[in-house]
This record gives C-alpha cells, structure tokens and sequence, in this order.
C-alpha cells in the first residue's frame, strides 16, 4: 500500500492513471446525473411547504457539498505538501482551488435563487451565508496568491499555509445553523439522526451528489495533469509518453 | 408539459438555478479539457525544438 502511495507520487505514473481512469469517472457521473435530474424534477413529489420550488435543493446541496469537499482536500493535499514535500500534493492542491471556487460560487448562486421566493431575499448577512461567501474568498485568495508568488515552490508553501489556516471555516460552515439563528434551514443529510427527507425525494438528491463527486474528480485529474505537465515541462518522460499513447 | 416547465409557478427560480448549475459544470469540464490539449501541445512542441536545437 505505502509502496503504491510513493508509485503513485511519480508525476510519470500519477499522469498515465488519471489518463486511463478519466473516461471511467466522466462517464458514470453524466450518467448520475441524467438520471438524478429525472428523479428530481419528475419522480420526487412536491414538497408539502415549498411545493415545486424545492427542487432547486438537488442542486443547491451537492454544489454546497462539493464545496466543502474541494477546501478539505485542498487543504489536506497542502498539508501533505508541506510536510512531505511532495509536488504531487501541490498540483493536486493548485488544481482543485478553480474547481472548489466554481462549486461555491454554484452554491451561493443557487442559494440566492432559491432565498427569494422562500425568505424574500436574495442575500442575508446570515452566519451560513456569510460564510459559505468566506469559503469563496479563500479559494480566490488561494488562487491569486500562488499568481502573484510566481507558482513556484515558495508560492506552493505560501499558498499551502493559506490553505490549512482556512480550514477553521469549515467547521463554522456546517454548525453555522446550529451555533447562530440562522435563517437557513437545518441540515437534512448529514448528521446523526436519520435524514428528515422522504426516500422519493432523497435518492435522487444522494445521486446528484455522487454526481457531482464524479464530475469533481474527472474535472480534477485533467486539472492535475494540467499542473503536472506545467512543472515538469522540461521531463522527457513527457514526450515519450505523450507521443506513443497520445493520452 | 406546460404544467411541468411551469414548476407550481416556481419555474423562473427553479430553471434559472438548474440552468446555470447545467452551464457551470459544462463550462468547468471543456475549459478543462482545452486547457490540457493546450498544455500539452506547447510542452511537446517546446521539448521537440529543444531536441532538434541540441542534435
């Protein structure tokens, strides 16, 4: 298992997978999402308070989830950077910043969107509110640093302490509704009690998030790739790999 | 039909959001994707005129 771990940190090794894995992981997700779509604006019934409008939540929540998701891992590839240093760690850290800031920003716009016709607003400086928009200004901040650093090692450090420090929102994100009054509503999906949503209108909102899972990280290999290709432009490797499979 | 795209006359939000989430995604994943063919080509094309400037 270690021994993989340390294979698969070989730019070489790490680029030939996420090549052959992509179409695996692209696929399945459109497939997900087809099907979750059908499930949630045909097959789920009207909700008995928000009626038809509730089902801006099937893509609401997995895009707040996704969010979530890509901090973490950023976060956590950071941390592996820098403590290990490993450059793999950093592309992969550098990749997912755009993607998580793409999901946050699909959160907070669908947030808006579903917030005026059920609480007559668009935006509230609400704790959840304020910050979920937190969380998107972490991603950018994280993106321009490693620009204005040059995307050199001391841009993958620097950006990597940004990172890890930002983790703190994380925690405030999700207990933001049970710290603060908040006019968002209370989680439905995770926490310890069994999820207060009906299975016809729960499957399809636990598929769309598979969904989005699977886009995330077919997204996320090419971006890592993208990054992997930028440092080692100078590898041969590259072009003795590249040219044969043309992948 | 109509009664479905009207969405219980929610449709103006709930197509919107739907909408630019569908836009969003699709956006991400062929940026995505041109970006690594443009990648790739330069880096091939910058390392096969490295290789001819050396032989």
């Amino acid at each position: 298992m270690w021994t993989w771990f340390h294979k698969l940190a070989s730019p070489p090794y790490f680029y030939r997978i996420a090549s052959a894995l992509e179409p695996w992981l692209l696929w399945p997700a459109i497939i997900c999402l087809l099907t979750a779509a059908y499930g949630g604006l045909v097959m789920a019934p009207p909700d008995y308070m928000q009626g038809e409008g509730f089902r801006i939540i099937y893509v609401h929540v997995p895009a707040a989830f996704l969010s979530m998701f890509s901090y973490a891992l950023m976060a956590i590839a950071s941390g592996i950077g820098l403590i290990w240093r490993i450059k793999l760690a950093y592309c992969v850290a550098a990749a997912t910043a755009p993607i998580g800031a793409a999901f946050t920003f699909l959160a907070l716009v669908t947030g808006a969107i579903w917030g005026q016709p059920m609480w007559g607003t668009y935006w509230e400086w609400d704790p959840r509110l304020t910050s979920e928009l937190i969380l998107l200004f972490l991603f950018l901040g994280y993106i321009f640093l490693r620009q204005a650093l040059g995307e050199g090692s001391q841009a993958d450090r620097a950006s990597g302490i940004l990172a890890i420090v930002g983790v703190v929102n994380l925690p405030i994100i999700h207990y933001s509704v049970e710290w603060w009054t908040s006019i968002h509503q209370g989680p439905s999906l995770i926490k310890l009690e069994a999820p207060s949503i009906s299975g016809d209108m729960l499957w399809p909102l636990l598929m769309m998030i598979v969904a989005y899972q699977l886009l995330f990280f077919s997204i996320l290999l090419s971006s890592v790739r993208v990054q992997v290709l930028r440092r080692e432009q100078n590898a041969r490797w590259i072009s003795e790999q590249l040219e044969m499979h043309q992948g | 039909m109509s009664e479905f795209l009207a969405m219980g006359g929610y449709a103006k939000y709930v197509w919107s959001a739907w909408g630019i989430s569908l836009v969003v995604l699709i956006i991400m994943v062929l940026l995505t994707k041109r970006t690594l063919t443009n990648t790739r080509n330069r880096v091939l094309r910058r390392q096969a005129s490295l290789k001819e400037a050396n032989s």
